[in-house]
């Protein structure tokens, strides 16, 4: 395996609840290279943002024990103490969420927040980081930089806040940069604008990107690499390509015959059946085996006692499913063409 | 903001002219007959006419509160011909068992009440907002539950009970301080701090219990708001995610509640005044409710309910320069 930039291996991520130990995230491994988008998608529930924030040290470690290990770069993370970490976030990596409403502080202007970003890693002084948050307005396509910098975040659009979130989050020249749904909360023509913001200062800053996300679409426009979770789990990791031309896992294939598509001959969407699993107790087998499909086609019950290994089918592509590879392949062609019609599947 | 401070400020006005109609209103709905008590011993029909005639008390009502606000504002005179009497303003009305104008009462009162809401103020908020803020960042551990769990027998008990309570060990069983006589601080400093730090406590308890329970509450809300996860993954030390981010948002709403809760004690503190014997408006309002002293109910309503209404226009305008979203809504 190449030494790529960000590589994340075998992390668990567990919290203690009263019902019982959560296993949010268990035993997940990837890695994205400077410059790349790493998709990490898959449901609510799913455990992509768990990994996000145990990656950035954000989940509390008073209820939760992460296990593993997590490069960027020369840095490891999960190793690392509460304060190297600390100087870590905003500095080599930073996150931008959700939600740009409620993302920034409501009683600070947002210059005042973006210098506070620089001037916790970087001393400098106020005048200097105004001028640089000015730059950083600018370059992320705030009309009026030298207005906006002192304005609040309630006097600016749900756009203009993700841009004011992504500035903030590149202020230092991260070399990794985790997009948790970014464009969720915004309109669909913001979302286009922001997703190609991202891409643009990603090649300025040769950024590696971590994008969490369910949007199926936003990954078919930006991702290098894909990664599905599913409870915890990955359960299938390969390049684009891979995972839209020829998904194997059954959940991925589910996936994306649950999406619109434009080429769809089919008027109807197939929706997977039932919900993702309870975290605490799983059962023994395939997590995704409940709402599976194509067990049926694996002799025994397989499915229901075994957990099958992410297995590597080719360099690139690898998919957890007990299913031999003809059988994955036929079942992927079968479903995806009930929706695209005959050429759907393997491209 | 020039605006927004002139709105409330002349909603506040509003609210106090209709209060004042409100008590005047409620002090004439009483049963009682104010002339008939100003009539001593030897009471006959003939006096009471008389008193209701010198006392105004015959006028119709709108006249009467019209003779109430000018004595407010430019004082009045109450009789007629040799037995006239002037009542300067702001005059609050004249005390018919008192035989005494009511303003000074109330003057004589005041700081009595304004000391012992002030000092119980500082003590419960600071207690308050400390402990608050220390439960909520040891969540879920036992100092949490320790501090919680003392909040609760502070907020169990009634104040009268602790009081009595201060009262009997602290002075009576073990003599730790005299027992209290109110002077006041410029009289005698030391007597005025043993007499008031026992009415300080028991009414700070009782608030404090109320205040860590609001502070751990809006702490932990506040915690858990995405722009603290922003200001984490930032990089910030976790003592300045707390101190600049989480306090500032999350102290916000306790501005209002001490606010308006030290208004309220403003307005007599009736039950701790009345235990530790302090001559302050609550004791005056509870007293003339004994007497039936109508004009010193009203009076005490009147100037309690002042200072609610400037206490919510101060908490408004402070909540204005805290919070930018206010001001422009």
């Amino acid at each position: 395996m190449t030494e790529t930039y960000v590589r994340v291996e075998d992390l668990k991520v567990s919290f203690k609840t009263e019902d019982g130990i959560v296993r949010a995230v268990d035993g997940v491994s990837f890695g994205v290279d400077r410059g790349k988008t790493l998709a990490v998608v898959g449901e609510s529930g799913s455990g992509k943002s768990v990994t996000a924030q145990a990656l950035m040290g954000l989940v509390n470690k008073r209820n939760a024990q992460v296990e593993g290990s997590a490069w960027v770069g020369d840095n490891e993370l999960i190793s690392s103490s509460d304060d190297d970490l600390r100087k870590l976030r905003g500095s080599m990596m930073s996150m931008i969420f959700q939600d740009p409403f409620a993302s920034l502080h409501p009683f600070y202007r947002i210059g005042a927040q973006l210098a506070e970003a620089i001037r916790v890693h970087r001393s400098m002084s106020k005048a200097e980081a105004r001028e640089e948050v000015l730059t950083m307005l600018r370059r992320v396509g705030i009309p009026n930089p030298e207005r906006r910098i002192d304005d609040y975040p309630h006097q600016l659009s749900g756009g203009m806040r993700q841009r004011v979130m992504i500035a903030m989050a590149l202020i230092n020249g991260p070399s990794l940069l985790i997009a948790d749904e970014p464009t969720t909360a915004l309109d669909v023509t913001v979302q286009a604008q922001i997703m190609e913001l991202l891409a643009e200062l990603q090649e300025q800053y040769n950024t590696a990107i971590i994008l969490i996300t369910h949007d199926l679409g936003v990954v078919a426009d930006v991702a290098d690499e894909v990664a599905v979770m599913y409870a915890g789990r990955l359960v299938e990791r390969g390049s684009l390509d891979d995972i839209f031309y020829s998904p194997e896992m059954p959940y991925t294939v589910g996936l994306l015959s649950s999406v619109p598509r434009l080429d769809a001959v089919s008027e109807r969407l197939t929706p997977i059946p039932g919900q993702p699993p309870s975290l605490i107790n799983l059962a023994a087998g395939c997590v995704f085996y409940p709402r599976c499909t194509a067990s049926s086609r694996v002799p025994g019950d397989r499915c229901a006692t075994e957990r099958p290994d992410l297995l590597q089918v080719t360099p690139t592509h690898a998919v957890r499913c007990h299913l031999d590879q003809e059988q994955r392949e036929q079942f992927a062609n079968e479903s995806l063409a009930a929706v695209t019609g005959a050429e759907g599947g393997a491209a | 903001m020039t605006a927004y401070v002139i709105r409330r400020v002349l909603t506040g006005l509003l609210i106090l002219v209709l209060l004042s109609m409100l008590t005047f209103l409620l002090f004439n709905a009483l049963p009682a007959d104010p002339a008939a008590l100003t009539c001593g011993k030897n009471c006959t029909p003939q006096v009471i006419e008389a008193n209701r005639i010198r006392l105004g008390l015959d006028l119709p009502l709108w006249q009467q509160y019209i003779e109430f606000v000018k004595g407010l504002f430019v004082g009045r005179t109450y009789g007629s011909g040799t037995a006239t009497f002037a009542c300067a303003a702001p005059c609050l009305g004249y005390s018919f068992r008192r035989g005494q104008e009511v303003t000074p009462l109330i003057l004589d009162a005041l700081p009595v009440t304004i000391y012992l809401a002030v000092g119980a103020f500082v003590l419960w908020t600071v207690v308050g907002v400390l402990l608050g803020i220390f439960a909520a960042l040891r969540r879920g551990r036992w100092q949490e539950k320790a501090t919680l769990g003392a909040a609760l027998v502070g907020y169990s008990f009634p104040s009268f009970f602790i009081g009595l309570l201060l009262l009997f060990f602290v002075v009576i069983r073990w003599r730790l301080l005299p027992y209290p006589s109110y002077v006041p601080p410029q009289d005698n400093p030391v007597q005025f701090f043993q007499t008031m730090i026992l009415p300080w406590i028991t009414l700070a308890l009782i608030f404090a219990a109320f205040y860590i329970r609001l502070t751990r509450n809006q702490m932990l809300e506040t915690l858990g708001e995405d722009y603290i996860r922003t200001a984490r993954s930032k990089g910030l030390a976790e003592h300045t995610v707390i101190r600049k981010h989480a306090l500032r948002a999350g102290l916000t709403p306790i501005v209002t509640a001490a606010g308006l809760d030290l208004a309220g004690l403003l307005g007599g503190a009736i039950i701790v005044e009345s235990v530790f014997t302090l001559p302050g408006l609550g004791r005056l309002a509870i007293n003339a409710v004994v007497d039936a002293d109508l004009p010193v109910i009203v009076a005490t309503v009147l100037v309690a309910g002042s200072f609610i209404v400037i206490a919510n226009i101060i908490v408004d305008l402070l909540y204005a320069v805290i919070d930018p979203r206010v001001r422009l809504s």
